[in-house]
C-alpha cells in the first residue's frame, strides 16, 4: 500500500468510531441546547442560568474541586515520590494505593456513606468509645459544612490514585542523573524536588491535573451518595433537568456549559504548565 | 590545599565485590586519571569520593579532613556527568549558575562568575538557551562550566568526552587540559580511553577488577608497566610477551636467541617488548610475516615468533610482504621482564 496513505488508513477506524459516538452525539446535543421554538435561540441557557439553583450548584462545584483538586495533588506528588524511592515492594504498594480507582464512583460514594451514616461505622466506634453520647447525623442539612467535607474525603480517596499513576510513571521517567547532578550542586532533598522533580514533571502535570479537574466537574454519584439535595452539583442539576424534569434542552445547555468551563480550565493548565521550546528532556 | 587521599576503600554492591582495598593519594593540583576497561569500578570509586555512593569500608579524605560521612555538597567538590546531565528546564546561564544560586550568593555575583566561566568555556552567546538547543559539544562545555563556576578544591569528570565524536574529543581533551591548569583544582578523571589518559593526566591510575594495579606518570605507567595486565592494556598496539626459558647465571632463551636478564631462581618468565622498540637486523628474532598494515609513517607487522603472535612497528619506507621471513632486534633498554606466576615486572 502507498506509504503516504498507510497512516490515514489505520486511523480511520477510530476516527469513524469518534465521529459516531462522540462527534454525532455532540452536534445533537448542540443542536438540543440551541434549539428554541423558532430556530437558533440561547433561551435554554438564559433558563438554566437564571434558576436559583445554579449559582448554587456552579459554588458547590467550584469550592468541591478547589478543595479536592489541589489536596490530592499533593497527595498524589508525596505518594508518587515515596513510590520511586522504595526498592522493595514497590509494586505491592501501587496495587493497594490504587484498589479504589476500580470501584465505581456510586460504590466509593455508598462506602462512605456506610462509614459517616447515622447508624455507620463513625457513629458506632465514637459510641463505643464513649466519645459522643448517641448517634450524631453527620450527613443532614444542619451540618451543610459536614457533608461538604464528608463528599470531598470520599472523592480524595477515590481518585487520588488516578493522578499517582500517571505522576509515578513520570517521575520514573526523570534520569537519575539529573538528581545526582543536583545533589553535588548542594540542592537539599526539597529543593531538588521543587527544582528537579516539579519541572520536569510538567508534561505528565499536565495529564493528571487536566483528567482529574474535569473530573472534579463531572462529579455526581458521590454527591448523590452522600448529599443528597443537600449538596446540589451542576451534574446533578443536569440529571435533574434530563430525568426529573424531561427537560432536554435545558439538561443539554448545562451540559455545554460544564464543557466551557473544562475546556477554559484546560487551557489554562496547558498555558501555566507549558514547556519552553528547547526546554524537553 | 586540597590533597586527596583514599584510605582501604572497598565497595561492595550485595555479594560482588566492586572495589578492593584501594589505597591511593592525589596531589593538590593534580591531574589525576582513573583508567580502566569497563566494569573495573572507575565509576564507582569516584562517586564513592563525590557522596553519591558510600563505600562499604574506608575513608576518603580531601584537604587534610575526613569527609566520607559528609554529603556531596559538604566536599568541596564539583562533578562533570558523562551524560552531561545539564538541566533541560534551565536556561544555560541557570544551568552554571546552578550550585551558585544553592549557596544563595548574591545574584551580581552570580552573574560575574557565571559570566566569567562562560567565557572561559567560549559558551558566552548561549547564555540564553536551553539545553535542547544545544550540540553535545556544546552542552558538554555547559557541564565544565557549571562545575567551574563553583571553584571547587576537586573536580570529578566521569568519562565526560566518551559522547562526543572523534573531532570534538580532540579539542575539548586540548581545552580541558587548558582551563584546568589555570584553575588549581586538583582533578579526577575517569576514561578508559588511554589516549585521552595519555595526554590529559600528570599521573594515570590503571584500574583492573576493582584493584589500582599501578599509579604512575604516562611515561613510567607505558615504558614500565608494574604488572602484565598494564603491559597488555596501555599501547595500541600492546606489550608483545613471549615465553623465556633460564640458561643460568641471568642469561633467558627467548625464541632463537638468547637474552642478559634478571638472575632469578625462576625456571621460566615473560619477555615483554613493545612494536615499535624492535628493528630489522642482522641478528634477532625470526619473525615470519602473516599481515602488514601500513598506518602512513609506520607498518605495522602482525608476525609470528617461535609459535606465538608478535607485532613489530617498522618504518613504512620498507618493504615487507606477507610470508616474508625477518630477523628484529629488540632494543637492549626496553626489554622487560614478568613473572608468569604473579604476573609482576621484574627489575
Ligand atoms: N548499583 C550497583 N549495584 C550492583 N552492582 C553495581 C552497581 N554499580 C556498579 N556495579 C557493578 O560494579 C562494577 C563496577 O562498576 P562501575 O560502574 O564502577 O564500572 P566502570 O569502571 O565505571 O565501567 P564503565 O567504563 O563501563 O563505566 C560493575 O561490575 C558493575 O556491574
Ligand atoms: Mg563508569
Amino acid at each position: 500500500m502507498n506509504a503516504r496513505l498507510l497512516p490515514y488508513v489505520l486511523i480511520l477506524p477510530v476516527t469513524l468510531f469518534l465521529c459516531l459516538f462522540f462527534l454525532y452525539p455532540f452536534v445533537l446535543v448542540a443542536a438540543q441546547a440551541f434549539g428554541g421554538a423558532d430556530g437558533l435561540s440561547l433561551d435554554n441557557f438564559r433558563d438554566v442560568v437564571s434558576y436559583w439553583k445554579f449559582p448554587i450548584s456552579l459554588k458547590n462545584t467550584m469550592l468541591l474541586a478547589a478543595l479536592v483538586v489541589p489536596v490530592q495533588l499533593a497527595l498524589a506528588l508525596l505518594m508518587a515520590t515515596m513510590v520511586n524511592r522504595m526498592k522493595k515492594g514497590r509494586d505491592l504498594v501501587l496495587y493497594i494505593w490504587t484498589i479504589p480507582l476500580g470501584i465505581s464512583d456510586l460504590a466509593a460514594g455508598i462506602i462512605w456513606l456506610a462509614i459517616f451514616e447515622q447508624s455507620g461505622f463513625l457513629n458506632s466506634m465514637m459510641t463505643g468509645l464513649g466519645l459522643a453520647d448517641g448517634p450524631v447525623n453527620f450527613l443532614s442539612y444542619q451540618n451543610p459544612g459536614m457533608v461538604f467535607l464528608a463528599i470531598a474525603l470520599a472523592e480524595i480517596w477515590r481518585a487520588t490514585a488516578i493522578m499517582l499513576v500517571i505522576l509515578v510513571a513520570g517521575i520514573g521517567l526523570i534520569p537519575k542523573e539529573y538528581y545526582e547532578a543536583a545533589e553535588v550542586f548542594g540542592a537539599s532533598p526539597w529543593q531538588r524536588f521543587l527544582r528537579v522533580t516539579l519541572p520536569m514533571l510538567r508534561p505528565s502535570l499536565q495529564t493528571a491535573l487536566i483528567l482529574r479537574v474535569v473530573l472534579a466537574f463531572e462529579v455526581f454519584a458521590v454527591v448523590a451518595a452522600l448529599g443528597g439535595t443537600v449538596m446540589p452539583v451542576l451534574m446533578g442539576e443536569i440529571y435533574a433537568y434530563q430525568f426529573d424534569l424531561q427537560n432536554g434542552g435545558a439538561a443539554a445547555a448545562m451540559a455545554l456549559i460544564v464543557l466551557g468551563i473544562s475546556i477554559v480550565f484546560t487551557v489554562i493548565i496547558l498555558r501555566v504548565l507549558r514547556v519552553p521550546k528547547g526546554a524537553t528532556i | 590545599m586540597a590533597e586527596i587521599q583514599i584510605r582501604n576503600v572497598a565497595k561492595c554492591f550485595g555479594s560482588y565485590q566492586a572495589l578492593h582495598d584501594i589505597n591511593l593519594t592525589i596531589a593538590d593540583q593534580e591531574f589525576m586519571v582513573l583508567l580502566g576497561a569497563s566494569g573495573c569500578g572507575k565509576s564507582t570509586l569516584l562517586r564513592i569520593i563525590a557522596g553519591l555512593e558510600t563505600q562499604t569500608t574506608g575513608e576518603v579524605w580531601i584537604g587534610g579532613r575526613r569527609i566520607d560521612h559528609l554529603p556531596p555538597k559538604d566536599r568541596g567538590i564539583a562533578m562533570v556527568f558523562q551524560n552531561y546531565a545539564v538541566f533541560p528546564h534551565l536556561t544555560v546561564f541557570e544551568n552554571i549558575g546552578f550550585g551558585l544560586r544553592m549557596q544563595k550568593m548574591r545574584n551580581d555575583e552570580v552573574t560575574r562568575r557565571v559570566t566569567r566561566t562562560a567565557e572561559l568555556m567560549h559558551i558566552e552567546q548561549l547564555l540564553t538557551r536551553y539545553s535542547g538547543e544545544l550540540s553535545g559539544g556544546q552542552r558538554q562545555r555547559v557541564a565544565v562550566a557549571r562545575a567551574l563556576a563553583m571553584e571547587p578544591d576537586v573536580i570529578l569528570m566521569d568519562e565526560p568526552l566518551s559522547n562526543l565524536d572523534a573531532l570534538l574529543r580532540l579539542e575539548m581533551r586540548a581545552e580541558l587540559k587548558g582551563v584546568l591548569a589555570e584553575s588549581n583544582t586538583t582533578a579526577i578523571y575517569v576514561t578508559h580511553d588511554q589516549v585521552e589518559a595519555m595526554s590529559l593526566a600528570d599521573r594515570i591510575s590503571v584500574m583492573h577488577q576493582g584493584r589500582i594495579v599501578q599509579a604512575a606518570s604516562p611515561v613510567e605507567v607505558y615504558r614500565d608497566p608494574a604488572e602484565r595486565f598494564v603491559a597488555g592494556f596501555i599501547g595500541n598496539p600492546p606489550m608483545n610477551f613471549l615465553p623465556a626459558r633460564n640458561t643460568g647465571a641471568g642469561r633467558w632463551a627467548v625464541a632463537n636467541q638468547v637474552f642478559d636478564g634478571p638472575d632469578v631462581p625462576a625456571t621460566a618468565l615473560e619477555f615483554a617488548i613493545r612494536p615499535e622498540d624492535v628493528r630489522p637486523a642482522d641478528e634477532g628474532l625470526e619473525a615470519r610475516v602473516r599481515l602488514v598494515e601500513p598506518l602512513g609513517a609506520h607498518l605495522l607487522l602482525t608476525c609470528d615468533v617461535g609459535g606465538a603472535m608478535f607485532r613489530a612497528i617498522l618504518d613504512s619506507d620498507m618493504t615487507v610482504r606477507a610470508g616474508d621471513e625477518l630477523k628484529l632486534a629488540a632494543m637492549p633498554d626496553r626489554i622487560r621482564w614478568f613473572d608468569p606466576d604473579t604476573s609482576l615486572s621484574i627489575a
